[in-house]
């Protein structure tokens, strides 16, 4: 009896964590500048043959109806919250035909990044973060070489991963001390799990759109919110 | 007798001028070759390729002189491993210059110094860490200027004041590839906030133009025309216009080196105007918009205001440097005018180029004309405000 009771309580503390989804969609407002397609890789002699057509920047990824992709949606102030990136899976960076993939990509601190080099050519991880605890490392990887595994300790926005090789290459890591945040898709659609109820500051952030913060009340049920920014 | 020996004498004297066909050309080849790895270096940091190869002075964990041909013609690596081999050429042939131009006096002096750099070298492998790569840069060049120490022509030491410039190129060349490996070596630590890849990046582009104008000097002091016309010409005078001109000209060169080695692309995407305004908005918010209005090719640096006030400085010195040789060239009479004529030509192209950088989004190779074009302006500035004492408005 006593075993019962304990799991019905355990059941019963555990109840915020399995409140409903915190969904929504971020867009864009305004035209973004035009994309430019990358020439230096298309005219180098190694990753120019990994191509066929000439391919472009990928600052803003906007869909018919402005749908945002690569903006990081980040829930603030939630109780207790802290990072299980330790025992998370690791988030797969790829170098292929001389581009990172993804462009844009988020994990929490102390999660594992693989990156991995699909390419036959040599690359260079070059990390170059901004915030104090974040080590900077700068590594070769030769064509099909090994996986490099590198983890962030601090949260840190767009931490830069570049390529001095091939100078084109560069993607940005979002670094969350939390499991509490989402990245966008294509769509421009997020989702967010796990949430307690409860009022939040959910800001939304992309690389060259700037920052928006918004009031949020996710109840039992879940929550759903849009946001919009603005192509400067 | 004691006057046919003494005309005998006066003509030994003429028949051996100081003059050195060899050394003049062998200076001229260094000078030729200083000014090609300004362009090399100029390749490196227009195409952001400065880490490209992350160690040194092994590449890759190589042996600089034994890295695999197939990396060495990989996109980035191409340029900063060319960069290096280069560099270490014009060391080698510098410390022949200083050995020729020092004379059989030199040996010991560079016996000295080769031995001293070899111990401490090998000391600061001991020493590990971020040292070992300084050690063997140590040592290896110790290992060079020891050879130069063994060879055993009997020459006799070139006259005042070039054995004191070739050991300025000596030691210079010798602190450029220092800077240069620091700048690898170093990148990542901070000074003042700023990366310390930036402080190096920016001394060691400026040295290399300063240097480029010792060996110039070296080039001309060794000359025919120079060894033999000893004496100025009368009533001729260093004009300050013009040593002012090539001062603003090597600051210039500062500001310039300095835009570049940020790493944050054109701070000001537009000429003539900047933004779309004689003056840009400097205001946080304006950089803000200015930031997410880029559209970057490259892994580069958010630029800051402070940026783009500095290209306009840029544009400012280079409007006063335009309007000063235009002056020069407006004063100067006789030979003075054609060397200042060919300068003012220099700056026109120069102009150009500035422009075709803006227009052509930073090419990497528009830009790098750019830097060689400059350089040569300070040259020919240095090298005119040298030999104007020398120059007979009416005579030459």
């Amino acid at each position: 009896m006593k075993r019962i009771i304990a799991l019905i309580a355990m059941i019963g503390s555990a109840a915020p964590l399995l409140a409903g989804d915190f969904t929504g969609t971020v867009t864009l407002k305004g035209s973004p500048p035009p994309e430019k397609p990358i020439d230096p890789l298309k005219s180098d002699p190694s990753c120019g043959k990994l191509v066929t057509g000439t391919p472009t920047t990928t600052h803003y990824v906007v869909g018919p109806k402005g749908e945002l992709a690569n903006a990081i949606v980040i829930v603030k102030g939630v109780p207790g919250a802290k990072s299980t990136g330790a025992s998370a899976a690791p988030v797969i960076v790829d170098q292929k035909a001389c581009i990172y993939h993804p462009h844009v990509f988020a994990v929490q601190t102390g999660q594992k990044i693989t990156v991995k080099n699909s390419d036959p050519v040599l690359h260079n991880v070059h990390t170059t973060p901004t915030v104090a605890g974040n080590k900077e490392s700068n590594n070769a990887q030769l064509a099909n070489g090994a996986d490099i595994h590198l983890s962030f300790d601090k949260a840190e926005q767009f931490l830069r991963f570049k390529c001095d090789v091939h100078p084109w290459m560069f993607a940005y890591a979002c670094v969350v001390d939390h499991p509490y945040f989402a990245l966008t898709g294509a769509d421009g659609s997020f989702k967010i799990s796990g949430l307690p109820a409860g009022k939040y500051t959910v800001e939304v952030s992309h690389r060259k759109a700037g920052t928006v913060s918004q009031e949020v009340e996710i109840t039992d049920a879940g929550g759903k919110a849009d946001f919009s920014l603005e192509a400067k | 007798m004691h006057h046919r020996s003494g005309f005998f004498f006066t003509r030994f004297q003429m028949l051996k001028s100081p003059y050195s066909h060899g050394l003049h050309w062998f200076a001229i080849l260094v000078a030729l070759c200083a000014l090609g790895l300004i362009g090399m270096g100029g390749l490196v940091t227009s195409h952001g390729v400065g880490m490209a190869v992350p160690d040194w002075p092994t590449s890759y964990g190589y042996n600089m002189f034994a890295l695999p041909i197939s990396m060495w013609l990989t996109g980035g690596v191409f340029h900063e491993h060319t960069h290096r081999l280069w560099a270490s050429a014009l060391g080698v042939l510098v410390i022949a210059l200083t050995r020729w131009i020092g004379g059989r006096q030199s040996r010991l002096p560079l016996a000295i110094i080769g031995g001293v750099e070899v111990v401490a070298g090998q000391a600061l492998i001991l020493l590990g860490g971020e040292w070992k790569g300084a050690g063997h840069f140590l040592s290896g060049i110790g290992g060079v200027v020891l050879l130069a120490a063994l060879v055993w022509a009997p020459n006799e030491r070139s006259s005042r004041p070039l054995p004191t410039l070739a050991w300025l190129a000596f030691w210079g060349v010798q602190l450029q590839g220092l800077l240069g490996g620091l700048r690898v070596v170093l990148d990542a630590h901070l000074f003042a906030g700023t990366r310390l890849g930036v402080w190096f990046g920016v001394f060691h582009g400026c040295l290399a133009q300063a240097f480029l104008v010792l060996v110039v000097v070296i080039a001309v002091m060794s000359s025919r025309w120079w060894v033999e016309r000893a004496t100025a010409a009368p009533g001729t005078a260093r004009s300050k216009v013009l040593l002012f001109t090539t001062g603003l000209i090597f600051l210039q060169l500062i500001i310039g080196a300095t835009m570049r080695h940020q790493h944050a692309g054109l701070a000001i995407p537009d000429f003539p105007k900047a933004y779309g305004a004689w003056w840009p908005d400097l205001s946080e918010s304006a950089v803000t918009q200015y930031n997410a209005n880029r559209v970057e090719l490259s892994a580069h640096n958010p630029i800051t205001a402070f940026q783009i006030g500095l290209q306009m400085v840029h544009r400012l010195v280079a409007l006063t440097i335009a309007m000063l040789v235009g002056a020069c060239l407006w004063r100067a009479k006789g030979a003075l005018r054609r060397l200042c004529s060919a300068w003012f030509i220099l700056i026109i192209i120069q102009a150009g180029l500035g422009m075709w950088t803006i227009w052509s989004n930073k090419a990497a190779d528009v830009a790098t004309l750019h830097v060689i074009t400059g350089a040569l302006s300070l040259v020919t500035g240095a090298v005119i405000c040298l030999i104007s004492g020398k120059l007979s408005p009416t005579r030459d």
